[in-house]
């Protein structure tokens, strides 16, 4: 219990004690297991990352990954990672910057990756989050789609796939949708009017013109 | 604020407060080691004790009337937030004008008309807007609040001031108390959190469970319920039309918007159930709140209150909780602290010359016998001084490792600093989290005041 009297005397003595030192930052649980993480990261040779806002702000960085296998090998696509102070009672929000045909992510970034949403654990870390990443790049998901279109042709026609992959990665058009040139200068994405010809249905013709950007 | 015998008080004060007054005057079998019945104990409570309400919704109107009813004289409010219409159900102090006010001054200003004597400060606010040290003059700090984070930032506040001797016990003085209540439909729970003997928010957080989300795909694809027709509109769609343009849960153009959305997919894919209070509900997080599980959970948070600042009965140890579910079922429940908790755990104590660089201060920690870890990095106060990885980190703080930690901890003579590393555990080396106090030799103790500090 609290001493009254111990209070009384303390109030009278409050304004000599005010406190001299710097203002300290209070930092959040949360910040210190991100620190913790951060500082275990182990990365993959495929993903490097980087801290917009300098050495202080982990809360918010960058992870960009160059595959090195499967179809978005040569592309390079990076990931904002915004992590709460509730972290890691919440997971980090992860949206992909760089527009991407992909099965598993949407036209605005969002991201169907389980350990993201629904199967977030606090004993997860952000390691576990850019393994998963990495894991939807060379095993992209038809059955869980985020861009419908790209999946019903990664089920359907997976040779088709790649090449649309290889269109969006080399900045072309595929179903209407423009992407831009993903990294790495290309790899060969082959010529994109070959792709465009091929892919583009008849309704959608008039976009074909857009391939020889 | 005076005594109500300073002047003539009205004749019901005496009346009002003979049931307190014979709570606080009478010693008893079940009161605190430390209680002393006194017939002034109340007028001590009045004049000297000030506590700190954060919330001033559902359960903060409760708590401010209880505490002010309990004998409470200088109360503070902290809320950020304004009075909606929907909150008026519950939200006794306020009333249909209020709508659009701020529920901090609202609620102060309703509970001093009705209660003569008590004077309550209100701040319009986040409670990150305010000074650490602001907190610091409460005796107890009382929590109706709704969210994880909140709570654990007040209780990461109220840890801070927390000091330990040289024996790792608590240093009386600097202990800050919390009360922190909370509801949920008919479920509620009041603990007592006593920095440094009982658990604080972090050392238990597991006891609140994750949020349920919905896997996105599901939104996209395969919606089920009127639910995930409303998360698809707020998560999916809202960015694929506002390029860019963020979305604002308290703007009703925005909500509006999101509910047509809702509709329309729920009507492609043969779902009932979208409404407009379901889709605030949805988005907005809202659990549904009843009156009396409030009212219930306020008044053992107040008595709690009442029992830390008198000692006049012995507090719950440490956690209640109630379910008015099925009957009506309450348990208390003791739980234990986590000695480890970065937040209220004395941490280890560290002895550094002044001249000790920050690389000197790494080796150390690999000697240290309790900690024994290895591969340090150190963090102080939201400065990351050394990461050992991811390269670009390194390369930043690389610098750093030459300079004396007193410089880098811009000469202090305590401060809590944290390290994570390989720690040795039990015979293995597993990759720890540790709180450490640095203390300077030689350095002025006349300076020891570092209440500020992080926890
Ligand atoms: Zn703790």
């Amino acid at each position: 219990m609290i001493n009254l009297f111990k209070i009384k005397g303390q109030k009278k003595e409050e304004a000599a004690n005010s406190n001299g030192g710097p203002p300290v930052k209070k930092q959040s649980p949360g910040e210190l297991r991100l620190h913790k993480d951060i500082a275990e990261l182990n990365l993959p040779k495929t993903t490097k990352i980087s801290f917009p806002n300098g050495k202080d702000d982990l809360m918010n960085f960058e992870a960009t990954l160059r595959p090195d296998e499967g179809y978005y090998l040569g592309g390079s696509f990076t990931f904002t990672f915004q992590v709460s102070p509730a972290y890691p009672h919440e997971a980090p929000k992860v949206k992909c910057k760089t527009k991407v045909y992909h099965p598993n992510i949407d036209l605005e970034g969002n991201v169907c990756l389980n350990i993201l949403r629904e199967d977030w654990k606090p004993v997860l870390n952000i390691n576990t989050i850019i393994y998963g990443l990495n894991l939807l790049f060379s095993q992209p998901n038809d059955e869980d789609p985020l861009n419908h279109e790209a999946a019903a042709v990664l089920r359907d026609n997976p040779q088709k796939f790649q090449r649309n992959v290889q269109m969006a990665m080399s900045g072309g058009y595929v179903d209407n949708t423009h992407f831009p040139r993903g990294g790495g200068g290309g790899g060969g994405g082959g010529p994109c009017y070959v792709l465009c010809f091929w892919l583009a249905p008849p309704t959608l013709a008039p976009n074909a013109n857009h391939c020889t950007i | 604020m005076a005594s109500p015998d300073a002047a003539a008080p009205p004749p019901t004060e005496p009346e009002r407060w003979r049931d307190l007054d014979m709570l606080l005057s009478r010693p008893g079998n079940l009161v605190h080691s430390t209680f002393d019945p006194s017939p002034v104990l109340r007028d001590l409570i009045g004049s000297y004790v000030e506590v700190l309400v954060v919330g001033a919704g559902g359960l903060g109107c409760e708590l401010l009337k209880d505490l002010a009813l309990s004998g409470f004289k200088n109360l503070h409010v902290i809320d950020m937030d304004t009075i909606d219409v929907s909150n008026l159900n519950r939200q006794f102090l306020f009333r249909i004008q209020d709508v659009g006010k701020p529920k901090a001054e609202v609620a102060a200003k309703r509970v001093m008309e009705r209660v003569s004597g008590v004077n309550i400060v209100p701040h319009f606010c986040r409670i990150e807007d305010k000074e650490l040290e602001f907190y610091n003059q409460f005796q107890i700090i009382v929590l109706g609040l709704d969210s994880i984070e909140a709570r654990s930032y007040i209780n990461s506040v109220a840890c801070g001031f927390l000091e330990y001797d040289a024996d790792d016990k608590p240093v009386q003085e600097t202990v800050k108390p919390m009360v922190d209540g909370g509801t949920e439909g008919f479920k509620g729970h009041a603990r007592v959190i006593i920095p440094g003997t009982t658990p604080c928010f972090e050392c238990n957080i597991w006891l609140f469970p994750p949020q349920v989300k919905f896997p996105l795909c599901t939104l996209a694809e395969t919606p089920r319920t009127a639910a995930h027709c409303i998360e698809y509109a707020h998560l999916i769609k809202w960015d694929e039309v506002h390029s860019g343009k963020p979305f604002d849960a308290d703007d009703t153009e925005h909500m509006q918007w999101i509910y047509s959305e809702a509709l329309k997919r729920a009507e492609l894919f043969g779902i009932s159930g979208v409404t407009y209070s379901l889709t605030q509900g949805v988005v907005k997080n809202i659990i549904p709140a009843i009156a009396s599980t409030n009212a219930i959970i306020s008044a053992a948070c107040a008595l709690e209150a009442l029992k830390l600042v008198s000692g006049c009965s012995k507090s719950v140890s440490n956690y209640l909780t109630y379910n008015g579910l099925v009957g009506t079922h309450i348990k208390v429940t003791e739980f234990v602290r986590d000695t480890d908790c970065l937040v209220c755990g004395p941490g280890t104590l560290i002895e550094l010359d002044t001249t000790s660089t920050l690389s000197e201060f790494i080796k150390m920690l690999e000697e240290h016998p309790k900690l024994l870890m290895s591969k340090a990095s150190v963090t102080h106060g939201g400065n990351n001084l050394y990461m050992q990885s991811p390269e670009v980190l390194e390369q930043m703080t690389r610098p750093n490792l030459s300079i004396p930690m007193f410089e880098l901890l811009k000469g202090t003579p305590f401060a809590t600093v944290h390290v994570s590393g390989m720690a040795e555990s039990n015979g293995k080396k597993v990759s720890s989290l540790r709180k450490l106090r640095v203390a300077f030799k030689g350095v002025e103790e006349a300076s020891k005041m570092d209440t500020t500090e992080s926890s």
